[in-house]
């Protein structure tokens, strides 16, 4: 009986690995049972819940056929390889050297599922170790998870260690935060977890450091600040830290990583917990996911960290080896005490991350977070000398940066596809995710010019002129100088004005 | 590590703790045989002054190199201290289990569940059967 993939069949046929039931499996299982034929076998299903006629499906295709079919349908996708891109928000166009491929396409890492039985695996395990090794040294941090699913799966949990270490019931995320990650913790709040709930931005996109005093309590388990965050601002981590800390509250860092060549670690300004999209490291865009949540806490935290850790030990022959440790804290180990769910991670993309990291090395992640700031300060620059084209975040930036438009950004963002250019993020796309961010009260959602005033508070205007713009060190001065000349042509031409 | 001993003057639960009474406060904390069982213990989950304890119910947890389990109260009532030295040193309850690795003090809400107990010797007899 065949039982792999393309096995040859006792009729000389192939059967290929997505066509499962060729006719001859179909007779025999018919036979196997005992029936005549499908229709026989499907008698008791009465015939008026049964579909009638032929599905509307198109003729099988041959291989070649096939393929050829494929590629048109890809063709018809327009990849961000195939353009130059500024497209952020969590997911970055950073150059994914070759070393990071040929490493991670290692059938012993890339076949491999979480180890089960995990002592057996030394070098996966060895691989998670260096990984949780530079995700701390990377933060400043003492602990290291093996990773999770996304930055947003990562701050669902950080939530769930400050409710579980202070029990106390609400978190206060700054809207800097990023609405998507934002969404998740909502969604897995529900129910469990403190109650989060969001303070607003000040003018120039910096969390409301009022708004953030006045919203904390001994009831607040938590304080949550990005940085930089979804503007791309810069946030003073070390106030916050310290409002959270006087509260008796945890506090709470999620930060990019590549940002750390440049900023200060989360652990010297006295992050309790850090978390955040690690993507950014060694990982391609993939169209947005698969992810890497990082995730790393003080000792004092250590217990409470969900999901897989490896610890560095010493065998019985005095060799150094890795095992799987505080199992104890495990979900499948003790499930009605367990305060998390997760019991696997992103270990490949963990994987690509120590790769990309170590190949980066202690001078080159300095020197790339630095060419960054310098190639997105240069297109701010440039962006804002154009007529009506204001900034929206304020002070020095890392790799991204918002800007207001006298048109809507996502119209702009449609005009310059076919010039070849990924404009950005229109930040319409996350309306709604910002308090107040509907008209002021007696004044137009939009001015009539469809510009924001400068200088207003971001709750107070729409974001539909608004752009966030990233600039990684793929970007050649000569694209940004093309970019900017494109952007002017499409603002003076007025094709993408307001219709 | 001490030598196995269940002093005369205390009280015993079946999940293995002791109980000195102190008036109407008692003192919890867990045996020689329980603290022999689950080895050197590195970590004590233990919970706040001010919240309250039920008789047969887990109060918080010991993580020793082997397990994590659960410490069962064996009266009810409110706590009004804890062993706070047990966050930096849980190896106490492992060196001297009936002094200083005391758990909790709890102010009693319910003498009638001292009847439960067991002294020393019907404890000894216990472990014996178990």
């Amino acid at each position: 009986m065949p039982t792999g993939s393309s096995s040859p069949r006792p009729d000389g046929r192939v059967a290929l690995d997505y066509t499962p039931h060729s006719e001859a499996d179909v007779r025999e299982l018919l036979d196997a049972v005992g029936v005549g034929g499908l229709e026989e076998l499907f008698a008791e299903i009465p015939p008026e819940v049964r579909y009638q006629g032929e599905l509307a499906l198109p003729a099988g295709l041959s291989e070649s056929e096939l393929a050829a079919e494929l590629e048109r349908l890809a063709g018809a996708d327009c990849p961000a390889s195939g353009l130059v891109s500024f497209l952020g928000a969590g997911v970055y166009d950073h150059y994914v050297p070759a070393i990071v491929e040929a490493i991670v396409s290692r059938g012993e890492f890339l076949t491999a599922y979480t180890p089960y039985q995990p002592e057996r695996s030394q070098g996966v395990l060895q691989s998670i170790f260096e990984y949780q090794t530079a995700i701390c040294e990377l933060t400043g941090m003492e602990v290291s998870n093996a990773s999770m699913y996304d930055a947003g799966t990562a701050l669902a949990e950080a939530s769930f260690i400050a409710g579980g270490q202070t029990r106390r019931g609400r978190v206060v995320l700054s809207e800097g935060v990023h609405p998507e990650y934002r969404q998740v913790l909502a969604t897995e709040s529900a129910g469990f977890g403190p109650r989060p709930e969001a303070v607003p931005l000040a003018a120039g996109a910096a969390t409301d450091m009022g708004r953030l005093r006045d919203a904390l309590g001994d009831d607040v388990a938590a304080v949550v600040l990005q940085q930089p965050n979804v503007f791309g601002a810069l946030e003073d981590m070390a106030a916050a830290a310290r409002l959270a800390h006087d509260a008796g509250a945890l506090f709470v860092a999620v930060v990019d990583p590549l940002s750390l060549g440049l900023l200060v670690p989360p652990g010297e300004y006295g992050a309790d917990i850090v978390v955040g999209e690690g993507q950014a490291l060694g990982n391609p865009m993939n169209f947005g996911g698969p992810g890497l949540g990082f995730m790393a806490v003080t000792s004092k935290l250590m217990r409470r960290l969900p999901g897989r850790l490896v610890g560095e030990t010493l065998d019985i022959e005095g060799r150094r080896g890795f095992v799987l440790t505080l199992q104890t804290r495990e979900q499948h180990i003790r499930r009605e005490k367990a305060t998390s769910n997760i019991c696997s991670n992103h270990a490949l993309n963990a994987l690509a991350a120590v790769v990309y990291l170590s190949w980066l090395g202690k001078e080159g992640l300095p020197a790339l977070a630095e060419l960054c700031a310098r190639r997105a300060a240069y297109l701010r620059e440039r962006l804002l000398e154009l007529p009506g084209v204001e900034s929206y975040t304020a002070g020095p930036v890392f790799r991204e940066f918002a800007v207001s438009l006298p048109v809507p950004a996502a119209r702009l963002a449609e005009a310059l596809v076919p010039r070849g250019f990924l404009a950005g993020v229109p930040m319409s796309r996350f309306a709604g995710a910002f308090a107040g961010r509907g008209p002021a009260s007696g004044e137009p959602a939009v001015a009539s010019t469809g510009r924001s005033p400068r200088g207003e508070t971001p709750g107070a205007a729409g974001l539909d002129d608004v752009l966030l713009l990233a600039v990684t060190e793929r970007r050649t001065r000569a694209e940004i100088d093309a970019f900017v000349e494109a952007v002017a042509d499409v603002l003076s031409s007025g094709e993408a004005r307001d219709a | 590590m001490a030598d196995e001993s269940y002093p005369q003057d205390l009280k015993y639960y079946k999940e293995h703790d002791w109980v000195r009474l102190e008036g109407d406060e008692a003192v919890f904390g867990i045996t020689w045989f329980a603290q022999d069982a689950l080895g050197e213990i590195v970590y004590a989950d233990l919970p706040e002054v001010g919240a309250t304890v039920t008789a047969g119910t887990p109060y918080g947890e010991l993580e020793s190199v082997k397990a994590v389990s659960d410490v069962f109260a064996p009266l009810s009532g409110e706590i009004t201290d804890v062993n706070a030295v047990l966050e930096d040193e849980p190896q106490l309850v492992n060196e001297d289990c009936y002094g200083e690795g005391w758990i909790l003090r709890v102010r009693l809400s319910d003498t009638g569940e001292l009847d439960e107990l067991m002294d020393a010797d019907a404890y000894r007899k216990f472990l014996a059967e178990a």
